[in-house]
């Protein structure tokens, strides 16, 4: 079969309206009159709120609400967008009388104007007893420690191991068999503890979501969001609403990373608009967005591995322990997903899996892009090198001796699901050996390694090959409509949500390839709830996978259909019709156009519409896989790690879209470079981050970025739409590993936490000096 | 007050509050191409261009364009008819989320128009204070260069 659309890289459907600067985002265009709502946020970390008088705020000309915890329902859900029930906790209210951490919302004012909202929110008395916070991990487990949540209402809505009143979010322990026998059936043991730090996702466009009701006194809400089905579903729980009365709109999302899978202000703008009648908006500020909204868990990692002289692996026992903040959001799935993005990668005999998720009275964390696979592929990536360098062998030899191979599976598919069992997968397309052979040649591997140089700045390389899923399996649905219309155009209406990936242009390959039609002929439109079928949401990096095979099945029901039609025109038999180039195809070169097969069937003959739904549910989650490469300079003056180059050779099946799969490729690897380098919070001792802002919180800038290269492996998934897997999420785990193997090549200093600042560099490299 | 100045070409007469910043001025007056993503001059999303030069529109007054000339993104180009900046970028791919691409297209163009020949070193500089989550640049340096040579071509 030759493909004519998908694999090449179409412009994007909605690149120009983008580039012209066109109302497409939420505060682009929002109702006449639209309120401003603004959120007061709690100085303490971990506080009971005795008394709140909203009544001077509310007081004030030009606020139209003002609310606090004893105006709006006491309902508690959980913020994480995930299918129902979700794995995550229900610990969260919409305003609560306890505060858990610095930047808690306390009280809501809408208002006229920004100043009238802030001069509300300074109106409004509160009087807290502070109570003793917990800022780590190891105090949120210690003995007798403050309970961060002790309310009636936490719980956890599916059968897993909660423990609120031990501070524990989620604890999991799971084992393939005797993982100390198979542990100590090594030559040699390798224990190691890995620390990842916090993080923010930083989307451009912060959080950001309007709400009004409409004529019939339903409340719609066009919001920036990942998963506006879950919103949909999430807000109506918070307020007491039927998921009936409630209509979300997704219109264009300026960057989700993650965090806008989480329903964060859908809940507080339905309270607002149902509180003042209004439409109101919410707009988080920067350091709203920045520490306030959803986090990456900072997790410490141990992994204890048997290995034989000859580097093979006999048994891995992965330790994590994870700080999900002051709310349980992806708490429990972020933890097992650390195992099961990581562990399937080798051949490793044995594994076992121990996780706990702990509650601190520190920022939430939430989604982010890697989901678990970034913290632990620090640490197995790391553990690699110093396996190898133990035995004396090349890192990237011993890699490309125990990496996973197509026909193998591995005891942790089964092992670790998202809040129940995983599901045995056995892979069936794998690149990574290409991946690892094109690599290694693009960064000069052999000619570079080991050679740090004579002067004050050393030269190193590094590397780290990753593995991430597509899709949760047995638990992710994706559906497409498609309709046809009588000029040959069809409109594709899709719940999957484009947040700048492309999602939307993807789609619309696919269902043009079936349809024989260029992208041009798809009218795109997602999401809206009440218009477009049924998606999870864009998480989990499913959208490719799992809305591209139901756009691929709803354009094949339609195919079916225009032959039918066709059939009855061309005088033959439908089954030997063919799309092609715009027409439908018969017998001995009959052939006619789509529009009239569209014009006939609205218009003509045998009227009807031609259209379809169909979804799609995914039984497996095929791995991508990828191979990343690193040239750093170490400046051992001043500490400063510069990348000079960096390699991401990737599998992520047939690429629909080449220039869209890089481009997802090259913004996942500046994040992971800015995590390992420059993205940090810094806390004071109370628990509240200082530097919420870009000047302080430095994301990579044009001038930052090193020379990139991206390589597309190109593999065939037999599960995947045109063989197609994932590329979004992958591409953010190798940076923290291939940069610190590459420090150890540079200046022979071995780093197990993250991140690499040049006060780290320095003082690691003051600690060797000193033997 | 009332500040007058030519937009897009246009002269154009306002009255708004003193402290009115020129984001906000825009954004009120329906130009919304020009994005917020801090209010604090760090993220590059509401770049215009003041007499030629890229500034941050949410650092500025509207008084500060008194008498000047203040370039936006909807002066740039439409959807059927647009820039070659605006083409290029697209046909690299290198829009993504698109939220940081109005400002990154008004820093390009004040390059541009001083430099039609810009080396890569020069395209980072003038794009070092725009801030993009989605791309990691590649495809907008890409973008930006395509653009300088069909340019280039054209005169
Ligand atoms: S909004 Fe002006 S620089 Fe960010
Ligand atoms: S394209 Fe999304 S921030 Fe640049």
């Amino acid at each position: 079969m030759s493909l004519k659309v998908v694999g090449t890289s179409v412009r994007k459907v909605d690149g120009l309206a983008l580039a012209a600067g066109g109302p497409l985002f939420v505060a682009d265009e929002i109702p006449r009159h639209t309120l401003v709502g603004r959120a007061l946020r709690s100085p303490h970390a971990h506080a009971e709120i005795v008394s709140i008088d909203v009544s001077a705020a509310r007081a004030l000309p030009g606020v139209y609400a003002a609310l606090s915890h004893h105006d709006v329902p006491r309902v508690a859900i959980t913020t994480a967008g995930q299918g129902a029930p979700e794995p995550s906790p229900y610990d969260t209210f919409i305003l609560d009388k306890k505060v858990r951490y610095v930047g808690d919302p306390v009280a809501l004012v809408a208002a006229e104007t920004a100043e009238i909202a802030a001069a509300a929110l300074k109106l409004i008395k509160v009087e807290y007893r502070p109570l003793p916070a917990i800022l780590s991990i190891d105090a949120a487990l210690a003995e007798g420690a403050p309970v961060i949540h002790d309310e009636p209402e936490a719980e956890m809505p599916i059968p897993v191991h909660y423990e609120p009143e031990k501070n524990i979010c989620a604890f999991v322990d799971v084992a393939s068999g005797d993982i100390e026998a198979a542990i100590n059936a090594g030559d040699h043991v390798i224990d190691g503890t890995y620390e990842v730090h916090y993080a923010q996702h930083a989307p451009i466009e912060p959080h950001t979501c309007a709400g009004w009701l409409d004529q019939y006194g339903r409340l719609v809400l066009r919001t920036s969001t990942q998963v506006p089905f879950h919103a949909r579903r999430i807000t109506a729980r918070a307020l007491g609403l039927n998921v009936r009365q409630i209509r979300v709109i997704k219109p264009r999302v300026g960057g989700g990373f993650g965090t806008k899978q989480e329903v964060l202000l859908e809940p507080w703008v339905g309270a607002l608009v149902l509180a003042a009648k209004r439409p109101v908006m919410i707009e988080l500020d920067r350091e709203e967005e920045l520490v306030f909204s959803r986090t990456r868990h900072p997790q410490r990692v141990r992994m204890r591995t048997g290995y034989l002289a000859d580097g093979a692996l006999t048994g891995t026992y992965m330790e994590v322990h994870s700080n999900t903040g002051a709310y349980g959001s992806h708490g429990l799935t972020v933890m097992t997903n650390c195992g099961s993005k990581t562990l399937p990668l080798y051949r490793r005999g044995e594994v076992a899996f121990r996780g706990t998720t702990v509650y601190t009275n520190m920022p939430v964390a939430g989604a982010y892009r890697g989901y678990g696979g970034t913290q632990a592929s620090f640490a197995q990536e790391c553990q690699m090198d110093e396996i190898a360098q133990h035995l004396g062998v090349d890192p990237l030899a011993l890699r490309q001796k125990l990496h996973i191979r197509q026909g193998e599976g591995s005891p942790a598919f089964a092992m670790l699901g998202e809040g129940k069992e995983g599901v045995e997968q056995i892979v069936q397309s794998c690149g990574l050996a290409e991946c690892l052979k094109q690599g290694a040649e693009a960064i000069d591997w052999y000619g570079k390694r080991g050679k740090p140089g004579d002067g004050p700045i050393k030269r190193g390389i590094g590397m780290a090959a990753l593995m991430q899923g597509s899709s949760i399996p047995e638990i992710d649905m994706a559906s497409v409509t498609l309709k046809m219309n009588e000029d040959g155009s069809f409109n594709l209406m899709a719940g999957a949500t484009d947040l700048g990936t492309g999602s939307d242009t993807v789609l619309a390959q696919i269902a043009a390839e079936v349809l024989g039609v260029s992208v041009n002929e798809m009218i795109v439109h997602s999401s809206d709830t009440d218009l477009t079928p049924f998606d999870v949401g864009a998480y989990a990096s499913s959208t490719t996978y799992l809305s591209g095979e139901a756009a691929r099945r709803c354009a094949l029901k339609v195919a079916a259909q225009i032959a039918e039609v066709a059939a009855v025109e061309l005088g033959c038999d439908a089954k030997a019709i063919h799309l092609e180039g715009g027409y439908a195809v018969g017998p001995e070169g009959r052939q006619i156009s789509l529009a009239r097969v569209g014009a006939i069937s609205l218009y003509e003959r045998n009227q009807h519409q031609i259209g379809a739904t169909d979804s799609a549910i995914s039984h497996s989650s095929p791995p991508p896989f990828a191979a990343h490469f690193v040239e750093v300079e170490v400046d051992t003056e001043t500490g400063l790690v510069k990348v000079k180059k960096y390699v991401a050779a990737v599998d992520c099946g047939r690429a629909i879209h080449p220039a869209l799969a890089e481009g997802q490729v090259e913004g996942s690897v500046a994040n992971g470079i800015g995590y390992a380098l420059t993205e940090r919070f810094i806390f004071n001792e109370w628990g509240k981050v200082q530097n919420g802002n870009f000047g302080d919180y430095r994301i990579p800038s044009a001038e930052d970025m090193p020379e990139l290269v991206t390589i597309l492996v190109p593999t065939v998934e037999p599960t995947g739409p045109y063989g197609a897997k994932s590329v979004s999420e992958i591409n953010i785990n190798g940076a923290c590993p291939a940069i610190a193997n590459a420090i150890y090549d540079a200046i022979g200093v071995r780093l197990r936490q993250t991140p690499f600042t040049p006060e780290v560099i320095l003082d690691a490299l003051d600690a060797k000096a000193r033997g | 007050m009332i500040v007058e100045f030519t937009l897009n070409g246009e002269a154009v007469r306002w009255e708004m509050p003193p402290d009115t910043k020129l984001l906000d001025a825009l954004r009120v007056q329906g130009l919304i191409g020009t994005k917020q993503g801090c209010r604090e001059a760090t993220c590059g999303a509401c770049t215009v261009l003041l007499n030629g030069r890229a500034v941050f529109s949410c650092a500025l007054l509207l008084a500060q364009a008194q008498g000047g000339t203040v370039e936006t993104v909807e002066g740039l180009g439409s959807v059927s008819d647009p820039h070659p900046l605006q083409r290029a970028l697209v046909d690299a791919s290198a829009v993504q989320c698109g939220f940081c691409i109005p400002g990154v297209l008004m820093s390009a163009k004040g390059l541009l128009d001083q430099d039609p020949n810009p080396s890569e070193g020069a395209i980072r500089r003038a794009l070092n204070g725009n801030l993009c989550r989605c791309t990691g640049y590649v495809k907008i340096i890409e973008g930006v260069t395509l653009a300088a040579e069909e340019m280039r071509r054209r005169v």
